[in-house]
Formats: C-alpha cells, structure tokens, sequence
C-alpha cells in the first residue's frame, strides 16, 4: 500500500514529494547540482552564459511557484518585480559603486517590500481578477521606467550598462564562468530556503490557504498575513534573479522588461510543473533555449513554430514536467508492485 | 526511483549535448569568420515582438547579400549571412550577439537595429574587438572613435539633423524666434541639442520657447497655444507621427503661420500631412537623406532602376512603397563598398579601417549630392540631408544638400 492510499482524506500537495522522499530525491539533486558545478568546464563562454541565464529565469521561476503553486495566487506581473530587482543591482552598483554582491540583499529587500505591499490591495482579488491586477503592474513598469523624473537614476530609455565582475581572489575561473557559479551558489541557497519554507509551519499554512482558505482560517491561519507574506518572498525571489540579470546582461532598459517577460516566466512557470520547486530549472531552460530551437526552424515563423512546441507539450505534460516526473513514477512504481506477490 | 533518476539524467545527457555541440573554442583574433572562400556576417533583428516591422530592413539585408553572393562575392569570398531574432529584447540581443561571436564565430555584426538592443550589445562588442558596423539607429552615440572604437553608426543622427536645420535657418532666415515642440525623451533632446549647437552663440537669443510633451499627453494643443503667444516666427516640430499632425493642424487652427520645420521621423506624407492637412502642411520644411520609391522625379533615376530589379529578382515579397526596403538596399550597399574596399587587408581592423576612411561615397539611392563620408575621428557615415518643402501635393527638393558634420 502506498502512503497515499492510506490517508485519502489528505490531498496531497505536489510539493511535499520534494521535502519528504528525500532519498531517492537527495540523490537525484546531488546528482543534478554536481552535473551543474561541472558543466562549465567543459563548455564555451557564451553557453556558460545561456545556462546562466538559465539558473537566473529559474530562480525567479521558483519565486512564482511559491505564490501559484504554493499558495495559489496568480501573477501576471511578475516582470515588474525582475525589473525592480535589476534597476535596483544597476543603479546601486553604477550610481553608488556598491559591489555587485551586496545588490542581491538590497534587491531582494526592496522587492520583498513592494511584493508585500502590493499584496495587501490585492488581497481582495481572487484567481483571475488578481492576474489581471498584476498584468497592469507589468504593463506599467517600462513606462515607469522612462518616466523623466527618475531619469538621473534610471537613465531613461537609454537605461544603465554595467560593468561586468572578474572572478575574486585571482582564481583562475572567466568572467562567463564566476558568474555561472555565484549564480549557482545564491539559486542552490534560495531552493534550499524555499523547500525548507514549504516544509515548515508555515508552508503548510500556506498551501492551507491555497487548498481550503475557509478551512484554514477556521485552523487559525492568518490568510491575510501570509498571502502578503507569500507575495513579499516571491517577489524577493524573482527581485533577486532580477538583480543577477542585470550584472550578468550588463545592460539594463525598459525595453528589457515588457509584459513579454512576465509571461515568460509564468510560462516557464506551467512548462515545469506548478507547486513542485525542481521544475523552476527546466521551466528557465524553456524559457532560454525554446526560442532558439523555434529559430532555427524557421526565422519568419519563430513565433508560431513556438506556440506549436508549447502546446504540444501541455498536450503531452498537461501538468508540467513536475506531472511527468510523477507519472513515471507511479508507472514504475506500480509496474514493480505485483512481483513480491508471486 | 532508480528510474526517475534516470529520467532526469536523460534530459540533462540531451541538453549538456545540445549545448555542447554549439560550444567551439572562441577565440577572437583578427580573422575570426574569414577564410579564403567565405566571410561570415551576423546580423540581429526583431523579427517577432513589438518592433516586428522592422524586420523587413534584415529580410533587405539578407537579399542584397545573396546578390552579391551571385555576383561573384567580395574580395573573392561568399558572404555567409546569419541574421538572429532578438524580439526587440535587449538581454535576447545580448544572447544572440554572443551567440554569433563566440559561436557561429562571424567577423563582424551589421546593421544590428534598435537603441536599446546596440547600446546592449555595444561595450561587449568593443571589448571582442568585432566590428558592429552600420547600426539601425538614429541615436547619436553611435559614433564614438574614442570609447568604442569598433562601433559605427550609418544613418544622419539626430543631432546632425537638428544642426542642418540650425545651418539653414542661420543662412536663410537669421532673424528667426524659434519656438520648438519636442518630445520629452533622448530622441527629443537630440533634436534640441543638435539645433543649439548648430546656432552656436545665438543659440540663448534665437530660441524663444520650448515646450516638451510626453508620449502619454493626449494633444499638444495647450503647448501650441504658448509656442504661438511666445511670438516666435519658426516652429520645430520634434514630434512623432501623431504629434507632428496635431501640432501642424493646431496652428492652423490658431491662425499661427510660422515657417515650419518638421522632423524627418515625421516627413511621411500619408501618416502626417494628410491627417494635419494638406493646405495647412503647404510650406512645411524637412530634410532627407535617401531617395522615396514614391517620387515620380526618380522614375528614370538609374539608382533606383537598380533597386527595382534587385527587388523583384532578390525579395519579390518586399513592400516597394515601405521605406524600409531602401534603407536596408542602401546600408547593405555601403557594407558591401566597405568590405570591397578592404581585400588589401581583410582583417577585422583592416574592415574597421576602410569603414572608417570613405570618401564621398555615392550610393544607387541617396539624392544627388548626399555621399558617405568618415575618418577616424569621424564615424558618421551619413550627415549630408536634402532638404524639402510641401508644395500641397508632395515635397519638393530645394537648396544646397546641407551638411550636419561638425567641420563645417
């Protein structure tokens, strides 16, 4: 009997799969963060920065599974929080010559708060009333970005380049590969943060929230507190990703933000699975490496051999690849079942 | 669970494959993407997203290179053509460049389009020490010898094209009061900057007013109503298509009868003086450097006989009345002057050096008079306009072709 079978009464969240088989999981991550910690020294600059790029969408893809998948709020907007995150890393390091390192706090810290306070209001909205308030946050923010009054710090349209960090202490590592790894470093400490937050207390609240909100008020959950809790984090996450954007592109400019950023991410977001955490990783590789697939079949099409390829996979993943994974393993595990019978 | 390992060390196995099939050694010498048979061009476009119109410059592009290509190639070598999608996203553009540099290893990018996505791109190119020749923008830090030294920009910027108006305005019209409309942003400025340099000294006595507007204000009506109680005789209009109608209709409205100077990113005769009106756009002054398919006076013009052959040979599919067609004819002409110009040394500082020394270069679809001109403290190619009155029907050449170079 499996576990589940025993407890119907209890829906399982996707997610608790990532804190409690943690055996075979723990494996599969070592595995998959020592491959990570190996790549780049088999592999050329430029792709060192495309998997970069690919760890930054997948932190911020992991900000926005912990306010949708986790606790069920919808975010159209989250572009507008990965651009907070990066005008933040840009104009501290080039107007006030912090180090690149000491951004990611700033940016997470100012992001945590609009993310919070943006929640309050919205906490009146449900489902998709919520993403269509966050739709207008993301809609707003380039032209808030040329707004003339902030024009000394932003720059306005013609926005801020950065000056790109060498690698700390004469190691013998490019600028490409440095950045790889620190990016490495902070997504490896903000999963671990995040799959620790889904395990505690206070995950558990939250995925309440999201499954039964009367049920969990009765419980003593303060909703209000944490869905403006969880919007702060996610949006600290993604303010995070945002700022490691900025230093790694090394160019920061409204145009860099559109609302095609936030549906990216919310697409990255469904393609690797809603409420299971590892799949933020392959919801960044999609978000970097399916266009250019698109583009090599065909320039002028780029855009509709794209929409092929996403629904064909939400036709073959309806669930992500979260889903997926999951359903391999019930197949195989109900495959390997019957043996000790006979 | 033996298995779901496996499955994700599958995925990984394919992508660690991909990815290392486009990773090759980069390493950027002078003559990275050159052979004996082929040079390999980059190129980066938004062929989707907001910007996508513009695309129709890379589709020129990449046709004027095959026919090259038919006519024998350059200095003996086949241009090998690789233009990327960069949805007018400046990360996206910094992705693609890279992924041309160091991957598909070209020995130059060209005709990169849009401020956001060059000024993205602009410090890495500088620091691979690949040339970014001939940018699709009209910004006027795009030529900049001293900083970067391996970027150029191609078309008259603005600050040139405010400066021709400062030139003609001084020279026709020198006890003019200037009232100025201009949008409030680095395009705008632009304009205004280039007008004040040109006017020098008198810059503080001749400019009467200036009224900026944002792209969000719904008219320009309450601007015009103080450029007019300003009193100034000559108006500036620095306006996008939109505005620039507004404003030529508000002064008609008002009585206001100054001389009219228009933007040459408002010039177009359908998309403005149309709406404006034709009788109050009569008179109106713009400039222009590259000839309009439209005009009836280029019908046996050799230039553009060439132009339509090319078009119906090479891009059938191409819109003939789009200014974009031309431009990208044009630009793709002057690259190709560029690179021919540099068999003797065909490195990518000896392109740089030939891109940098062109000495009235005369292009099929520039007006007559109107040459390419650089050194190597000059790096804009194109600064010469001609300029252009509305006659009520369309415009009409008049005068010298003024140039907005600062050697003057």
């Amino acid at each position: 009997m499996d576990a589940r079978d025993e407890n119907p009464a209890i829906s399982e969240p996707p997610a608790d799969r990532a804190g409690i088989r943690f055996g075979a999981l723990g494996w599969t991550g070592l595995a998959v963060v020592v491959v990570l910690a190996a790549l780049p020294l088999f592999l050329a600059n430029f792709t060192i920065f495309q998997l970069t790029m690919m760890l930054i969408y997948a932190i911020a893809i992991l900000g926005l599974n912990l306010l949708t998948g986790i606790n069920g709020q919808f975010s159209l907007g989250h572009g507008a929080f990965y651009a907070i995150g990066a005008y933040t890393a840009a104009i501290l390091m080039e107007n006030f010559g912090l180090a690149y390192g000491w951004t990611l706090p700033a940016a997470g810290l100012i992001c945590f708060v609009s993310g919070f306070l943006f929640g309050l209001p919205a906490l009146r909205l449900e489902g998709i009333y919520l993403a269509l308030a966050t739709f207008g946050l993301a809609v707003a923010m380039p032209q808030f970005l040329k707004l003339s009054v902030l024009e000394p710090w932003t720059g306005g349209v013609q926005g801020i380049v950065i000056t790109k960090p060498d690698a700390p202490f004469g190691l013998p590592l490019s600028q490409d590969q440095w950045l790889y790894y620190f990016t490495l470093v902070v997504a490896l400490l903000l999963y671990w943060f995040a799959a620790n937050l889904v395990a505690s207390r206070s995950g558990r609240a939250l995925m309440a929230i999201r499954d039964n909100p009367l049920a969990a008020r009765a419980m003593g959950v303060n909703n209000a507190l944490y869905k403006s809790l969880a919007f702060g984090i996610s949006a600290a996450f993604t303010g995070i990703a945002g700022a490691l954007g900025a230093i790694v592109v090394q160019f920061v400019a409204p145009d860099s933000f559109t609302f095609a950023l936030s549906v990216a991410l919310f697409v990255g977001l469904v393609v690797g699975g809603v409420g299971w955490l590892p799949g933020a990783l392959v919801g960044g590789a999609f978000i970097v490496f399916i266009p250019n697939v698109a583009e090599l079949f065909n320039k002028a099409l780029a855009g509709a051999v794209y929409g092929v390829i996403l629904i064909l996979l939400i036709y073959l993943m309806p669930t992500g690849a979260g889903g997926l994974v999951r359903k391999v393993a019930d197949f195989v595990g109900r495959r390997m079942k019957p043996r000790p019978d006979r | 669970m033996k298995r779901r390992f496996n499955s994700r060390l599958v995925v990984w196995g394919a992508l660690m494959a991909a990815t290392a099939l486009a990773a090759t050694a980069a390493s950027a010498d002078e003559t990275t993407g050159i052979t004996d048979k082929t040079i390999k061009i980059g190129n980066i476009m938004p062929y989707s997203g907001p910007a996508s119109a513009y695309s129709q410059i890379g589709k020129t592009d990449a046709a004027y290179m095959k026919m090259v290509n038919d006519n024998g190639g350059v200095c003996g070598r086949q241009i090998d053509f690789i233009s990327y999608d960069d949805g007018y996203s400046p990360p996206k553009a910094v992705e693609q460049a890279r992924k041309l540099v160091e991957s598909d290893q070209v020995a130059l990018i060209f005709n990169s389009l849009g401020t956001p996505s060059n000024s993205a791109i602009q410090k890495y190119m500088n620091a691979k020490k690949t040339p970014q020749l001939f940018v699709a923008t009209g910004a006027s830090k795009f030529g900049d010898p001293k900083h970067f030294p391996w970027t150029m920009g191609w078309q008259p910027d603005y600050v040139s094209e405010g400066k021709i108006y400062a030139r003609y305005l001084l020279k026709n019209i020198p006890e003019a009061k200037i009232g100025v409309l201009y949008q409030n942003d680095d395009y705008g400025k632009d304009y205004l900057n280039g007008l004040k340099a040109g006017l020098g000294d008198k810059a503080s006595s001749m400019i009467v007013a200036e009224q900026p507007y944002e792209t969000s204000d719904p008219t320009v009506d309450s601007q015009m109503v103080n450029l007019k109680g300003s009193g100034a005789t000559v108006f500036f209009n620095v306006a996008t298509p939109k505005f620039a109608a507004q404003a030529i209709k508000k002064a008609a409205e008002l009585g206001w009868k100054p001389t009219q100077l228009l933007n040459s990113v408002s010039n177009s005769v359908g998309a403005v003086l149309k709406p404006a009106g034709l009788d109050a756009s009569k008179g109106v002054v713009s400039a222009l450097y590259l000839k309009d398919s439209q005009d009836p006076q280029w019908k046996d013009d050799e230039g553009m006989k060439k132009w339509n052959a090319f078009m119906d040979k090479y891009y059938p599919d191409g819109d003939k009345n789009s200014s974009f067609t031309i431009y990208g004819y044009a630009v793709s002409q002057t690259l190709e002057k560029v690179l021919k110009a540099s068999c003797g040394d065909f490195t990518h500082s000896g392109i740089m050096k030939s891109a940098a020394s062109m000495k009235d270069v005369e292009l099929d679809l520039t007006p007559p008079g109107i040459r390419v001109n650089t050194s190597a403290t000059d790096f804009y190619p194109l600064q010469d306009m001609q300029l252009i009155k509305f006659d009520g029907k369309r415009w009409e050449a008049f005068g010298d072709v003024v140039s907005g170079a600062d050697t003057q």
